[in-house]
């Protein structure tokens, strides 16, 4: 970082350090309090910040027993599997519409793309508070609220604007001609789909899943106004515990929680480079 | 084809006569596969279309329409608004409207519906509700004449200002939550006042969401530029790592991250835990940094930094560097050709990324209501209170469909600078 061009003046050298401060304290802000969690989580006292054996790296100030807490707990249990159930089903239900409509738009004579464009992206825009008190209101009058599959509408509406979006822009460089050559060699619009367009799109429909997916799994708002006792699901559990009896097992959710969001974001990473390598074009 | 061809330069008007190879004029034929084509396109979106009207549009409407709707007093009361429709509203009304009123209220009393009404009406005038229930619960004892009867139980029902309410509210539909939204009120006389100052609250509210989320953009811009600024600058191995430290933030739950807020602020937190063991406060002087407006506005601005730092960094990352090299060789100095030259490019990414910042930071729910105390919650924690404890779900949908009618206005603006299809995730 030091190499400067020999017309650069003394003012511009400290300027140029300074700048440097500047962006990695804004990155310390960004990051820290993340990381901090992990560490905490494996207080081995009920307190929220760091005792002294743990900053003299004591081993006995450490121990699992927030995560023994978490896995041996009834009602913590039972909120992983309502979210695995909500967000596997809201995602394959937003992944497989979202997918269809995105072929949709894409195609050269799609009618009022504008406009169903903009419905189709709208739960994504609209602010959940407003979502969440919207479908309270309308779910409860047709049975569906404190369900699982209101649960699961509800996700899979606010997931498949990020497919409709992912896989649009997958789209956008793809070359219509392979199907016209599918065509041209015999297959029909199913072979079509499933061999030649789907495997192109797939980086695309597959980040368009996760997105979906992460949205569902960590969505709470919605949540606290359409489930019930039994749809309770991991951000819910964590939403009341940190209003009413706030214990260590919140951080060693949340540290489990980053350890997911990093696996996701190393799969989206993977599927980007891979998506540009297949478009010919090199990674970053 | 050939034939088409062949006498493509004859004109459009000759057109009309060529004919496919099954014999069906050409246009006519071009048209029918254009119409399917269209057909299959809509094909494949109208699924999606069909569900998220389903799902999540008419559930907005049925908000919307929930905030006028006003069918309880109607219902419950549909004699006394019969007769009342008649009143001059100059004076009490006399034993037709009581013997209405109090047909209406025994009926009501009998199949519980009365409740619903007093409660609707309680919203407009505290003190309404007891006064019907207390009525309805001597229901079996009123008889004629009326008037006496009812004004025997309570003789609240000899004030004209209560005979006006019930007017007043008799019809299917009401502006009376919108009113209440932006704090004004009818009074005895039906004429639309500022409510009393102490139930003044919601336009406050308003103005605190905006002005709240209106710093937090601020906030995100000062602290994004430079971040953008070098990851965009960087060679790209660098700023790929980099970028991690953006993008896992974006990427973890919003619930995590403001709950790392709550252990690094509280007294008991870390940074106050760190600043007494650096001496800078003493322990009895540990900072209130969380569960008040300072609380929300670093958490805020931590968690949207990421909705800012992305568009700036696609559109930086668009500037040649060679625009800086020009203007420094033609005699700028480094301020001057960063303001006049570099500045005015990156005016794109700083309007998408504010106006995104300032959109999820309008409808912001959780962060608020956890980290924000009293004096930093938002309008939107005041719909989810109507929603879930106060129950007033009428004035919940009013200030929800304001809420949404300012965002939908700030997205039309969003889309005429970026652009939908030029969303860009992660």
């Amino acid at each position: 970082m030091a190499k400067f061009p020999p017309y650069v003046g003394k003012l511009e050298r400290t300027w140029h350090y300074t700048y440097l401060t500047i962006c990695g304290l804004v990155f310390l802000y960004l990051i820290l309090p993340i990381i901090m969690i992990v560490p905490l989580s494996f207080n081995a006292e009920p307190y929220f910040t760091f005792t002294e054996g743990m900053l003299a790296f004591d081993p006995d100030a450490y121990s699992t027993r927030w995560y023994t807490d978490f896995f041996t707990s009834k009602s913590w249990i039972h909120s992983i599997k309502n979210s695995f159930i909500i967000a596997i089903a809201a995602t394959f239900l937003a992944t497989a519409l979202g997918t269809l409509a995105a072929l949709g738009l894409s195609r050269p004579h799609m009618p009022a793309r504008e406009l169903i464009m903009s419905i189709l992206i709208s739960p994504m825009i609209v602010p959940l508070i407003i979502s969440g008190a919207a479908m309270f209101f309308f779910y409860s009058q047709i049975n569906l609220a404190q369900t699982h599959l209101g649960v699961i509408l509800a996700h899979a509406a606010l997931g498949t604007p990020f497919v409709v979006i992912t896989v649009t822009a997958t789209l956008v460089g793809f070359d219509r001609s392979l199907i016209r050559a599918a065509n041209n060699l015999g297959a029909d619009q199913r072979v079509t789909f499933f061999k030649v367009i789907l495997p192109l799109i797939a980086p695309g429909v597959i980040s368009g899943a996760l997105f979906a997916f992460i949205t569902s799994f960590d969505e709470v708002v919605i949540v606290l106004f359409l489930a019930g006792y039994e749809q309770r699901t991991i951000p819910l559990e964590m939403w009341s515990g940190i209003r009413e009896q706030i214990s260590p097992t919140i951080l060693a959710v949340a540290t489990m929680l980053i350890t997911i969001s990093i696996v996701m974001l190393a799969s989206l990473e993977m599927l980007r480079r891979r998506s540009e390598r297949q478009r010919g074009m090199s990674p970053g | 084809m050939a034939q088409a061809d062949a006498t493509a330069g004859g004109g459009a008007g000759k057109l009309d006569k060529l004919t496919t190879a099954d014999g069906t004029p050409l246009k006519a034929s071009l048209r029918k596969a254009m119409r399917r084509n269209k057909l299959f396109a809509f094909l494949l979106a109208a699924p999606l279309l069909f569900f998220i009207v389903f799902s999540f549009l008419m559930p907005i409407f049925d908000m919307a329409t929930r905030s006028v709707e006003n069918r309880q007093i109607p219902e419950a009361l549909p004699r006394t608004v019969q007769v009342l429709e008649s009143w001059d509203q100059q004076a009490v009304p006399g034993e037709d409207a009581f013997a209405a009123l109090a047909q209406d209220i025994q009926e009501g009393a009998k199949n519980r519906t009365i409740g619903q009404a007093a409660t609707r009406l309680n919203y407009q005038e505290s003190g309404m509700r007891s006064l019907i229930m207390g009525t309805a619960r001597r229901a079996d004892q009123l008889e004629p004449p009326y008037k006496e009867a009812l004004l025997e139980v309570d003789d609240d029902w000899g004030d004209l200002a209560i005979w006006r309410l019930l007017e007043r509210e008799s019809d299917y539909y009401t502006a009376s939550y919108y009113l209440n939204a932006i704090d004004l009120t009818y009074n005895d006389q039906g004429e639309i006042v500022s409510q009393p100052e102490y139930r003044q609250i919601y336009v406050m509210l308003f103005w605190r969401t905006l002005w709240m989320s209106a710093l937090i953009t601020g906030l995100s811009l000062l602290l994004g530029f430079p971040v953008a600024h070098l990851l965009a600058t960087l060679p790209a191995r660098h700023a790929n790592l980099l970028m991690i430290l953006v993008l896992l933030p974006f990427w973890t739950s919003l619930l995590v991250r403001t709950t790392t807020w709550i252990v690094v602020l509280q007294t008991e937190g870390v940074l106050n835990d760190m600043m007494v063991w650096l001496g800078v406060i003493s322990n009895e002087g540990r900072l209130q940094m969380i569960y008040n407006q300072i609380g929300t506005i670093v958490a805020m601005t931590q968690i949207l930094l990421p909705f800012m730092i992305l568009p700036l960094y696609s559109v930086m990352k668009g500037i040649s560097p060679s625009y800086m090299r020009a203007a420094r060789s033609l005699g700028a100095r480094p301020p001057i050709a960063f303001w006049r030259v570099y500045v005015p490019q990156t005016v794109p990414g700083m309007g998408a990324g504010g106006i995104l910042v300032f959109i999820l930071a309008i409808g912001y729910y959780i962060t608020p209501a956890l980290v924000g105390g009293q004096s930093g919650q938002l309008i939107s924690n005041y719909i989810a209170y109507h929603m879930q404890q106060s129950l007033n779900w009428g004035l919940a949908a009013a200030i929800g469909t304001i809420l949404l009618a300012g965002v939908l206005l700030l997205y039309a603006i969003y889309n005429r600078i970026v652009g939908i299809d030029n969303m860009k995730l992660g």
